[in-house]
């Protein structure tokens, strides 16, 4: 009967609002096919960081893990979600470390602070190839202080060192916060997003970008898998 | 009016709208106001071979020629007095065209009038929009010189090894770094580091002949390329000791500084705390006492 429909929308209205923390959209990263063979970096120019390694690592341009999972993946949400009303005050931390970028692909917001730090015995220069944002290059000499700067638009940045040539990393700078990077399992969470319509992006250095869309009504999980074909070079 | 010419009306009106504003552009240098609207036909008539007629550096002659012509769509810069991801000052623009770039195709432009000339520094700014969002940056402050003396150019020489600018230039400034076979400019074409050693008596850098521009080529870097700033980690009165050290590379050179070396025996005081070689001035004008 309607007195009791209203009643019943009145009762859920009031305590539904305090159980709505929002939804999220999970899922898995995957490939098929054969990726690139990584390649062995050698690093006998640069002794002092040759030296850090028992065995010589291998470049990461695609990095895998079991059960075909693809690591180093930036899943974020695309569109949908409102802007953010200012940039984290938390800074992000880049480090160049054994002559290589720790992590290999950083994320950071729009205006978000980004700390570079050099623990090499060495110098490094940083050179981030903006195209959308200005492109800089700094020297990091051992034991210099962090590097601080921050980006203003959405890019996805190669990094570079030009001194020794092997090193290369990424900056995804993005405008949401919704964001998450891929590891060893291959799998991604972004909670908290309200009731509407989201594209959801997938990012991979080597592979470039997918997109699914997917839609939030209240506060369930929604599965979102993406499967990039692997090129073999 | 029919509709055709009605349409024909809103379009160029259109077209206007959007030509004009990019057009008003204009540049200040000195007592001199350059017009983007004048230098455009200068720019069709001296530049657009090689960077071509959206100024993104793909003219004709550019398959034939390297270094590539400067992208100006990029809005990055190798010669600035101002910061390193910052935009360059109409004078340095200015500079750039009228000096041209030794070693490159760029020639040196100083047959043009200085009013052309400014013209074509507001025309070269409307390829990128960076030029309606920003705002140039701030020149670096630099002091007035040190004295040339055999400390200040032992001292740059301490510097020169521990920053490892000869990762790069090589212990003599040579260009045959342990990384310089592998160094590529940003869109990814190789480029090789500066030689010091080589050249005649004038030994141009790309960014100027002076002291001065040698201050202002490692704390402003040269953006585009491998060579980064190191405004961060240099002091200036300390850089101007690297400045004169450098100096002291141009072995084919005259100066003040190879003067200076010489009247002090030919040879670098050895720093503390170095464990490298002394570079060997190995030019005939440099006195013995090796």
């Amino acid at each position: 009967m309607q007195t009791k429909q209203i009643f019943t929308g009145l009762v859920l209205s009031l305590v539904c609002p305090a159980l709505t923390f929002g939804g999220t959209v999970s899922g898995k990263v995957t490939y098929t096919g054969t990726p690139a063979k990584q390649k062995t970096i050698d690093m006998s120019k640069e002794p002092s960081c040759q030296k850090q390694y028992t065995t010589p690592p291998t470049t990461e341009t695609v990095v895998t893990g079991p059960g075909n999972v693809l690591e180093n993946v930036v899943v974020y949400v695309s569109a949908g979600a409102p802007d953010e009303k200012s940039a984290p005050t938390q800074a992000v931390t880049f480090t160049q470390k054994g002559c290589r970028y720790l992590p290999h692909v950083l994320v950071m917001e729009t205006g978000q602070e980004l700390k570079v730090l050099n623990d090499d015995q060495t110098s490094h220069n940083i050179h981030p190839l903006a195209k959308i944002n200005r492109e800089w290059n700094k020297s990091q000499p051992p034991g210099s202080p962090p590097i601080v700067d921050k980006f203003d638009k959405e890019e996805f940045i190669s990094v570079k060192c030009n001194i020794h040539p092997w090193m290369h990393g990424y900056f995804a700078v993005l405008k949401t916060s919704h964001y998450s990077v891929t590891g060893d399992s291959g799998t991604f969470s972004l909670p908290n997003l309200p009731p509407g319509k989201y594209t959801i992006t997938a990012w991979q250095e080597d592979y470039g970008p997918m997109t699914q869309d997917v839609t939030i009504t209240g506060n369930e999980t929604k599965n979102v898998d993406f499967t990039f074909k692997a090129k073999p070079y | 009016m029919n509709d055709v010419s009605k349409r024909m009306l809103v379009g160029l009106a259109v077209a206007a709208a959007m030509v004009i504003p990019a057009l008003s552009q204009e540049s200040h240098i000195g007592d001199l106001t350059g017009n983007a609207a004048a230098g455009k036909k200068h720019y069709r008539r001296y530049c657009i071979g090689c960077h071509g007629p959206l100024g993104d550096g793909n003219g004709e002659n550019a398959q034939w020629i390297d270094p590539k012509p400067r992208d100006f769509t990029a809005a990055t810069f190798k010669c600035r007095s101002t910061p390193t991801g910052t935009l360059p000052t109409d004078q340095d623009l200015y500079n750039a065209i009228s000096r041209g770039f030794t070693n490159s195709n760029m020639p040196h432009w100083d047959s043009l009038t200085p009013q052309t000339r400014a013209d074509l520094v507001a025309y070269i700014k409307t390829f990128s929009d960076r030029w309606k969002t920003e705002k140039s940056g701030t020149p670096i402050a630099i002091p007035p010189e040190t004295p040339v003396t055999i400390q200040s150019i032992s001292h740059g020489y301490e510097l020169f090894e521990k920053l490892e600018c000869w990762k790069c230039h090589g212990q003599q400034g040579r260009g045959d770094g342990p990384s310089a076979s592998t160094l590529t400019d940003s869109k990814d074409n190789p480029i090789r580091p500066y030689n010091f050693a080589a050249g005649r008596e004038d030994s141009r850098f790309k960014c100027g002949v002076t002291n001065q521009d040698i201050y202002k080529i490692f704390m402003t870097g040269v953006d585009g390329t491998p060579m980064p700033s190191f405004a961060d980690t240099i002091q200036p009165n300390d850089a101007w000791d690297l400045v004169h050290f450098l100096r002291t590379l141009q072995v084919e050179r005259p100066s003040k500084e190879n003067e200076v070396l010489k009247a002090a025996g030919g040879k670098i005081p050895k720093p503390a705390d170095t464990k490298s070689e002394i570079p060997v001035q190995n030019s005939e004008k440099s006195s013995g006492g090796q």
